[in-house]
């Protein structure tokens, strides 16, 4: 497991040296090659339509890892990102039933209240109980979605259901870009600066590194690993509002089986699984390639057989590259701390 | 080391434990002859007929089971709908064993897989009960019948038909299916394949792709833009299925594909209504599901009473439905499949 | 990960461990009797048959499964595994023309292959188990769609397929039972009998302090995680010949169920502590609850919160027992250290 505390303050004469030797770059790397070699092999992958449906493919995923992120750099893990996604969807088309309305903004934040409540849940259960969120998340996962069978039953919302207004969020476009993709963009801005340069950020790096020191520099671990847990569960709840905008119907199953994935992006982006290192910049690549590469298969024809595989050594190819990564550096360390003697 | 020995006392206490609990499941099985019949002399009903969809919480399955459920009734049976939440075969086995525990005399299934949930039918059978199936077939060897929504050969043409006249008689087309080992599906699809090769009406119509969407709305959602962006000259669709239609339908309706690529398949008017009136979608096709569970119900009646033993030939009587005929391989054919377009679906609710 | 673990509860560890995996063992007999008496059609032959056949996958599973996560790992791979061993059987029965002995025997090659590939990746290499089988899970069950596609193979011997089903005598106990209990000894001889054993819990704790004491502590990872490949295969061949059927999703889903059984069964998940008989518990207890309320006719939904709920309260209760004798035993300490006015003896 790789300890080595990812440093945002560096100093600024070594920015271009991190800028190519940060983590992203060969994620980055892997995505545009695909996008290219697809584009070779069938110029229509990037015709405007399908460019527009790759961005909204991944818009979703895009916020679902960088929540998730944000809980693994703390050294812990969400399972239950799946259900909250689904009640969070279900939820929308409720609110929507009941006030048709409502002004969509109101949605929005009902949407990231309903997931921070739930993330809260989770955060409260692993910090209080001090057990492994691995195991309490993976309960939750079962008794979220239990609810949510519960309550949705075979009732679905289909996209007639809404306002054309909140529909159209993942239709219309801006300078070519559909809205929601916007939308993730901002927020994966947004928590990468906080991430880099707001104390509180910084800190959960240092309690996914070693938990203990941690706390013994007086860093309030309980607290900012709820917080996470609450940010997780909030930009989760937005990704499941946007999913009800984008999707056809939202019902009892929507979102399932999606944690693994989300997982995956994660780890694909450079998030060391173990937590203290990777950005959410990493993970929203991650999550972006990984979404791409189901296009690039149907457009190059690949048998579709061959997608799942494909994933499964993407993560293993990250995870070694991390770990070659973090050898490296720690034998640069160690020569370093040689030569100062 | 303390450890070590302190650990395998836990595991010795444990051991006890596990002894006392293999007697008690044993004592359970001691118990057995009493209880099992017990329950059986159940009240007034004539018995029980379980319900064993896909899976629960589907649209279409509701509507099916609203009308086993009205069948049951009609013939003074009990119902009772089991079921996985997600369609898969290994997920209905334990339910079918739960049917037969309780001694259910009937159980009309719709199979995940034609093979998988077999040995657990042949179980219930052994256990006295009579098996249904329904929507979609089990292999033939684990039911004593089928009850088909329409001749299989109907389905194929009328959706072959439809899409046929929407794109005039000429282009490429693609099938969106559900899961790949779908029974109903695969059937649909050879009857589809075999028509375009020997009917000459559709010479110049050619099946460039058959995609599954596993009756899961992102994937079929997902499988229609890959098709979209990988076959640039798509004339239409057919979407054999109700999940992948309504995904399809929604994916073109918000596209620039939207009016230019056709689609067509199998659809419930409630969720297809918005893309009917919006143009996406011209017609599609489909049966009155509820029928389907009616007539199951007085299938599972009749074998029950020994009034038909599944064999081609028999008739017996399906209440509103009138008089059904067996056919070849013990398939007894409901009706015949209902088109739906922006003239008649606001006749439908369903 | 193993320390934090070992700070904080080394001391209550040995009562902790009887205590739990008994507790298991007093509700699922609880469980049991009410079920009996209360749930129409429970007390049958008919339900030990079912009931076993039902939990045999999770059961078998989660044995080496419990050694993996004692000694501080994990594997999400199983259910992948046994996915591509369906497969590979499915493919092998129906093209190569060989019997079913061999076919069998060379679909249980896959899972040491899976298993050896997961132990390289995380012995030689050095990385993280958790997100090395969150690889091979996709790896594997994709490499399963490649290698059978969208076929189902079906035509398996007839009497095979019965065979697995087929119940001892009349007491309605399977077959497969006995099967099961092999690995069942098999595995707690392992864990409990061994030095392996013994070092697998030392790995647990500290795979530090394991190397000192001379553990070679690859060397027994590696194996443990081609154990795992072996019973996960052998359970994607007993799903093959139970369903009659080899696709390329049977067991899909079934890794969390086992790490599920396996946590509720009292192993920690940081590792070092837990133990075969308490996991059997676990698994039956999931198996028989679930069991009991399809038949007393709750709701699918509520089944699924059960066994989440049943999850959390079993990781939970522990530390929140944990945690107030921790606060009794302080607040004892602290009056004696205030009693006798002496800081030293804090350390005690």
């Amino acid at each position: 497991m790789s300890t080595v505390t990812h440093a945002p303050a560096v100093p600024r004469s070594n920015a271009l040296k991190r800028f190519f030797t940060a983590r992203e770059i060969p994620v980055a790397g892997a995505l545009i090659a695909l996008i290219l070699v697809t584009y070779i092999i069938n110029p229509r992958f990037l015709s405007p339509q399908s460019t527009k449906d790759l961005m909204l493919n991944a818009t979703i995923m895009v916020i679902l890892a960088v929540a998730q992120a944000l809980v693994i750099i703390t050294r812990n893990v969400d399972l239950s990102v799946g259900a909250i996604l689904g009640l969070v969807a279900f939820g929308t088309g409720t609110v929507f039933d009941m006030f048709p309305t409502i002004p969509l903004v109101l949605v929005f934040v009902i949407g990231m209240i309903f997931g921070g409540l739930l993330g809260s849940i989770n955060g409260m259960l692993v910090t209080s109980a001090k057990v492994p969120a691995l195991v309490i998340t993976l309960g939750t996962l079962y008794i979220f979605r239990g609810v949510l069978s519960s309550w949705a039953g075979s009732k679905q919302f289909f996209s007639g259901d809404n306002p054309k207004a909140f529909g159209n969020l993942s239709v219309d476009t801006l300078i070519g870009i559909p809205i929601i993709t916007i939308i993730a963009v901002v927020i994966t801005v947004a928590v990468a600066m906080f991430m880099s340069s707001v104390r509180s950020g910084r800190d959960l790096y240092a309690i996914g590194s070693e938990p203990d020191a941690a706390r013994l520099f007086g860093i309030p671990v309980g607290g900012r690993v709820l917080s996470a847990f609450i940010a997780c569960g909030a930009l989760t709840g937005l990704a499941g509002v946007l999913y009800a905008s984008r999707y056809n119907s939202v019902g009892a199953l929507t979102g399932s089986g999606i944690e693994l994935d989300v997982v995956a992006a994660v780890v694909v982006g450079g998030v060391a699984i173990f937590g203290g290192s990777g950005t959410v910049a990493g993970a929203a690549i991650g999550a972006v390639l990984l979404s791409t590469i189901t296009g690039a298969l149907t457009a190059t024809r690949v048998d579709k057989f061959w997608q799942q595989a494909i994933v499964g050594v993407l993560i293993l190819a990250a995870i070694i590259i991390d770990r070659v990564v973090s050898l490296r550096r720690a034998r640069k360390l160690r020569v370093n701390e040689a030569k100062d003697v | 080391m303390k450890l070590f020995s302190t650990s395998s006392r836990g595991g010795r206490i444990g051991s006890i434990a596990a002894i006392a609990t293999v007697v008690a499941l044993a004592a359970t099985g001691c118990a057995a002859t009493n209880g099992g019949d017990s329950g059986d002399g159940g009240g007034d009903s004539a018995g029980t007929i379980a319900f064993l969809p896909k899976q629960l919480n589907n649209p279409y399955t509701d509507v099916v089971l609203g009308g086993g459920e009205e069948g049951a009734a009609a013939i003074g049976y009990d119902s009772e709908v089991l079921g996985p939440l997600e369609a898969s075969a290994s997920a209905q086995i334990p339910f079918i064993e739960q049917a037969t525990q309780q001694g259910t005399k009937v159980i009309v299934i719709a199979a995940n897989d034609p093979d998988a949930v077999g040995p657990a039918l042949q179980t219930a059978r052994e256990a006295g009960a009579k098996i249904v199936a329904f929507d979609s077939d089990t292999n033939p060897d684990y039911r004593d019948i089928f009850i088909s929504q329409v001749v299989a050969k109907d389905v194929a043409l009328i959706q072959l038909e439809i899409i046929s006249e929407q794109i005039g008689g000429s282009g490429e087309i693609a099938i969106l299916s559900a899961t790949a080992t779908a029974t109903n599906q695969n059937e649909w699809i050879k009857f589809m394949e075999e028509e375009l090769e020997s009917n000459p009406d559709y010479a110049d119509i050619k099946l460039v792709a058959k995609v599954y969407g596993d009756d899961d709305a992102d994937k079929s959602f997902q499988e229609t833009q890959g098709l979209l962006s990988s076959y640039p000259d798509l004339a239409g669709i057919i979407s054999p299925t109700t999940v992948g239609i309504a995904a399809a339908a929604k994916y073109l309706s918000t596209s620039d594909y939207k009016g230019k690529v056709a689609l067509t398949g199998l659809g419930l008017p409630n969720e297809m209504r918005e893309f009917v009136k919006d143009g996406t979608v011209q017609e599609f096709a489909l049966w009155d599901p509820a029928q389907l569970g009616y007539v199951a119900a007085f299938a599972g009646k009749a074998l029950v009473d020994g009034t038909i033993t599944g064999a081609e030939g028999d008739t017996f009587d399906a209440g509103d439905m009138g008089e059904i005929t067996v056919g070849a391989n013990g398939v007894a054919i409901v009706g015949p499949p209902t088109r739906f377009n922006a003239d008649n679906i606001d006749e439908y609710d369903f | 990960m193993s320390k934090t673990m070992t700070t904080t509860s080394r001391g209550q560890l040995s009562r902790r461990l009887i205590g739990h995996d008994a507790v298991i063992f007093y509700i699922l007999i609880t469980v049991v009797i009410i079920s009996m008496i209360t749930v129409n059609y429970f007390a049958s032959t008919l339900t030990v048959g079912f009931l076993l056949i039902q939990v045999l996958p999770i059961l078998l599973i989660a044995m080496p499964m419990a050694l993996v996560i004692v000694s501080g790992e994990i594997d999400l791979s199983v259910a992948s595994t046994a996915g591509l061993t369906s497969a590979t059987m499915g493919v092998l029965w129906r093209d190569s023309g060989l019997d079913i002995g061999t076919v069998m025997a060379l679909s249980l090659l896959v899972g040491v292959l899976c298993g050896a590939f997961n132990g390289f990746l995380i012995t030689t290499l050095g990385l993280p188990s958790l997100a090395v089988t969150i690889g091979t899970l996709a790896l594997y069950r994709g490499l399963a769609l490649v290698v059978i596609g969208d076929q189902k193979v079906a035509s398996f011997p007839k009497e095979l397929n019965a065979f697995v089903l087929s119940k001892i005598g009349n007491t309605g106990i399977p077959v497969m039972m006995i099967f099961a209990l092999i690995v069942i000894a098999f595995f707690a001889v392992l864990l409990h009998f061994t030095p392996f054993g013994r070092g697998l819990y030392a790995l647990g704790y500290s795979p530090q302090a394991a190397t000192f004491v001379g553990v070679r502590v690859g060397h027994a990872k590696f194996w443990m995680f081609v154990a795992t490949g072996v019973v996960s295969s052998m359970v994607g061949v007993f799903l093959t010949l139970r369903l009659a059927s080899a696709g390329p999703d049977n067991g899909t889903g079934l890794e969390l169920s086992v790490i599920a059984a396996v946590l509720l069964g009292g192993v920690s998940i940081f590792g070092g502590k837990g133990n075969i008989p308490g996991v059997v518990g676990g698994v039956l207890l999931i198996g028989t609850l679930t069991y009991a309320l399809r038949l007393a006719k709750v709701p699918e939904t509520a089944l699924i919160i059960v066994t989440g709920g049943l999850l959390v309260l079993s990781v939970v209760a522990p530390s929140v027992i944990a945690w107030g004798k921790e606060r009794i035993r302080l607040n004892r300490v602290h009056r004696e250290v205030q009693g006798q006015n002496a800081p030293g003896i804090t350390r005690a």
